[in-house]
């Protein structure tokens, strides 16, 4: 299953981090982070419920650009 | 002399925020957070020039009032309250950074750099200025920085206003405005002048012209009137329209298009990965870099020259380093030029479906053309009819009801050479031979309509035509019936896409056609086109398409254009596929990697040039950002440059990178 979201984020190398920490987050197949459009595009494996991988990606991008935000 | 640049530097500074503060009060064009931190930085400017223009007589009265170096304290908290206005929220992030094992944060190298800028300011009570303007600029720099994208970023999408607001219904004999999302299809719309067309539909009232610029580029207005196909995204120009919609709003083509350009970015180029993959070296190396020059030379000079270390000279040039270790102008310019380009393009009527295909186009060597409906109109005209049996109508109509379930545009042809209404129950056992033609039942006898190998393969001796053109053999009951030729017209600016594309640098143009091989040679050299491959079938176009990719020398990149129909084998198979024409048609948006909404053929050339321009642009970026960072770093070492110079050329990189960026925008003149 695939989903976008909207993020704020304020610079691009931010944006780069965000796409690696939420690459590592358990549950991501494949995260793809568009800095022009400030959308996160999220590939969940199979089975996994998308508000929890969520809440642990926002964890995991809090930990590299404490300022940014994910609308889920 | 220095002191004298550095207070007018802050002065102009201080106009500069102060005034864009002012005209954002009217325009509101930032955001709330980036108001407050310009308004930060418009405070510590001020602050710093205040103190800069502070005697410093003052604090050494104070130190015979108070108590003595109660004014170099007093000094140093000044600025330290200075610095921490404009640096409290790097700091911050830094102290989150290292809770979170983050080393290689920005936030934190630039706190260490400028915090052990003050800790050796504080040694010599010396200059502060230095550790403060550097964290002044930083964020100016990253103030910009999230300027400038937002500012680009609302740009790309006002060039990309082909949205809808609204749909107009008809309710109780007044007009209503709804959601185009809630309009369901086969509902009735009313458009009026000066409107956009929300959904794709078909004309039941009414007659106008509509501009279909922001869609392909146009400026000629085209005509409808009723019966006919409307796009969502035109605008209407004259008349007032009754549209029957026949699609979704999600379904329709300005959704499409706005999906697919906003979605493009979203596919990485090379230039990005490789970009991700040098900033993710990059710090670290850098930091490393810094450690060893603040260790070794010192080392080195105290053990195996016998001199003293000379400590603080080298902390202070290994904080220099620290200064630029941030990749933020290559990582910012790269997306942002690949951005900009693909809205530039988009607006010329060229969807460039990711950035990744913006690059191999960029590269494009070979062309291949598939003819019909790319340098040919696909529409094709009866030229004549000979060695006709019976009567030539006669003929004609045969052909038209063998063809009759056929799509192609030769069949298309001639059901409208035959002009009257076709009655299918005429027709029956319809067999499509592939490459060959059809033979079907029409008033229960069987009849042939294809080229020579159909005629062979039913044991029947064509007779060859000597004009050249497209020949439809036809064999009714078994017997030869003579042959319709049927020509295709060339499009008006074939021959001056073919030039410009050479003029663009692609080496080899190619065409491919399943027309017989003296009618493709004749086509071709009225173009001027470099090989040609007749008498192809479609899926002898891929294999063709195959070994033409091995031939090719491997750097340059092979396109294929094709008119989106029947095509999507070879689109996909080769390095990069065009399709041209495609308002309105899904399968050919699904299928290419580059769409061209109108169906001329000199936007293939624009488009190659569009790409050219947008690598050309990311090419300079990287080698002058990174050239720049290379030889801070190296002056930085040996300590001909400062940190201010770092800072200077850091900031200074970063927003020529993103002005040289923007430039892929404007493409219409290319």
């Amino acid at each position: 299953m695939k989903k976008t979201y909207h993020i704020e984020v304020d610079c691009a190398n931010c944006a780069n981090k965000m796409e690696q920490a939420a690459q590592k987050t358990p549950g991501v197949k494949e995260a793809v982070v568009n800095f022009m459009t400030l959308k996160m595009t999220i590939e969940f494996e199979e089975g996994r419920d998308p508000k929890t991988v969520m809440q642990a990606v926002l964890k995991n991008c809090k930990k590299v650009e404490s300022d940014c935000e994910i609308d889920f | 002399m220095a002191e004298f640049v550095i207070d007018c530097l802050l002065g102009i500074l201080i106009l500069a925020a102060a005034a864009f503060l002012l005209i954002d009060g009217r325009r509101g064009s930032m955001r709330k957070k980036q108001r407050n931190m310009l308004t930060r930085i418009l405070l510590c400017a001020a602050m710093l020039l205040l103190l800069q223009l502070l005697p410093a007589s003052i604090f050494n009265q104070l130190d015979r009032i108070l108590f003595p170096s109660a004014g170099r304290w007093l000094r140093f908290g000044a600025y330290f309250l200075n610095y921490l206005l404009i640096g409290y929220d790097i700091l911050r992030k830094a102290i989150l950074g290292v809770k979170n094992r983050q080393v290689f944060d920005e936030n934190f190298l630039m706190a260490v750099a400028t915090v052990g800028a003050f800790a050796l300011a504080i040694a010599e009570n010396g200059d502060y200025l230095e550790a403060i303007a550097v964290m002044l600029f930083y964020q100016i720099g990253e103030w910009f920085q999230s300027y400038a994208v937002g500012r680009s970023r609302r740009s790309i999408s006002e060039l990309m206003d082909i949205r809808p607001d609204y749909a107009n219904i008809q309710q109780n004999g007044a007009l209503e405005r709804v959601a185009p999302e809630e309009v369901a299809p086969g509902s009735i719309i009313v458009v009026q002048p000066g409107e956009k067309i929300p959904i794709d539909g078909v004309v039941v009232e009414g007659a106008s012209s509509l501009n279909t610029s922001a869609l392909t580029g146009e400026s000629m207005p085209r005509d409808v009137q009723t019966g006919d196909e409307v796009i969502s995204g035109c605008i209407n120009l004259s008349g007032v329209l009754k549209v029957r919609t026949t699609k979704e709003f999600g379904q329709s083509t300005v959704s499409k298009i706005l999906d697919l350009v906003e979605n493009a970015s979203s596919r990485k180029s090379k230039s990005e990965a490789f970009i991700s993959r040098f900033s993710r070296i990059y710090t670290p190396a850098v930091c490393y870099g810094a450690l060893a020059l603040a260790l070794l030379p010192p080392l080195v000079r105290i053990l195996a020259l016998g001199l003293p270390g000379d400590w603080h000279v080298w902390i202070y040039r290994a904080l220099t380093f620290l200064v630029i270790s941030c990749p933020c102008a290559l990582v910012i310019s790269i997306p942002l030029s690949f951005f900009a380009g693909i809205g530039g393009a988009s607006r010329e009527g060229v969807l460039v479906k990711g950035s990744n295909y913006l690059e191999t186009l960029a590269k494009t060597s070979y062309v291949v053309f598939d003819k019909t409906g790319t340098l040919t109109q696909g529409v094709f005209e009866v030229d004549g009819i000979h060695h006709c049996q019976m009567d030539q109508t006669k003929l004609v109509e045969y052909a038209a009801l063998a063809e009759s379930a056929s799509s192609h545009p030769i069949s298309k042809s001639l059901q409208r050479a035959y002009g009257k209404e076709l009655d299918r129950r005429r027709v029956g056992q319809i067999q499509e031979i592939s490459g060959c033609g059809v033979v079907a039942q029409v008033d229960g006898l069987e009849v042939a309509a294809g080229n020579q190998k159909l005629m062979r393969r039913l044991g029947i001796t064509p007779v060859p035509c000597h004009e050249v053109g497209t020949v439809i053999h036809m064999a009714v009951g078994g017997c030869y019936a003579g042959h319709i030729v049927i020509s295709d017209q060339i499009k008006p600016h074939a021959k001056q896409a073919i030039a410009q594309l050479k003029a663009a640098g692609v080496e080899k143009t190619v065409m491919l056609t399943g027309d017989a091989q003296p009618v493709a040679q004749q086509v071709a050299t009225a173009l001027g086109i470099d090989q040609v491959f007749g008498g192809l079938l479609p899926e002898d176009k891929v294999a063709q398409v195959e070994r033409l990719l091995e031939a090719k020398p491997s750097k340059g990149k092979l396109a294929f254009v094709g008119d989106g129909i029947n095509d999507a084998p070879v689109l996909s198979r080769a390095d990069i596929g065009i399709a041209m024409g495609a308002m309105g048609s899904d399968a050919a948006i699904e299928a290419a990697d580059v769409v061209l909404m109108d169906d001329d053929p000199l936007k293939i050339p624009k488009a190659i040039r569009i790409s050219r321009k947008c690598l050309r642009i990311v090419y300079e970026n990287i080698v002058f950002a990174i050239g720049v960072k290379l030889l801070c770093l190296g002056l930085g070492a040996l300590g001909i440059a400062g940190m201010w110079l770092a800072i200077f050329a850091d900031v200074g990189v970063m927003i020529l990178a993103v002005l040289n960026a923007i430039r892929a925008l404007f493409v219409k003149k290319l």
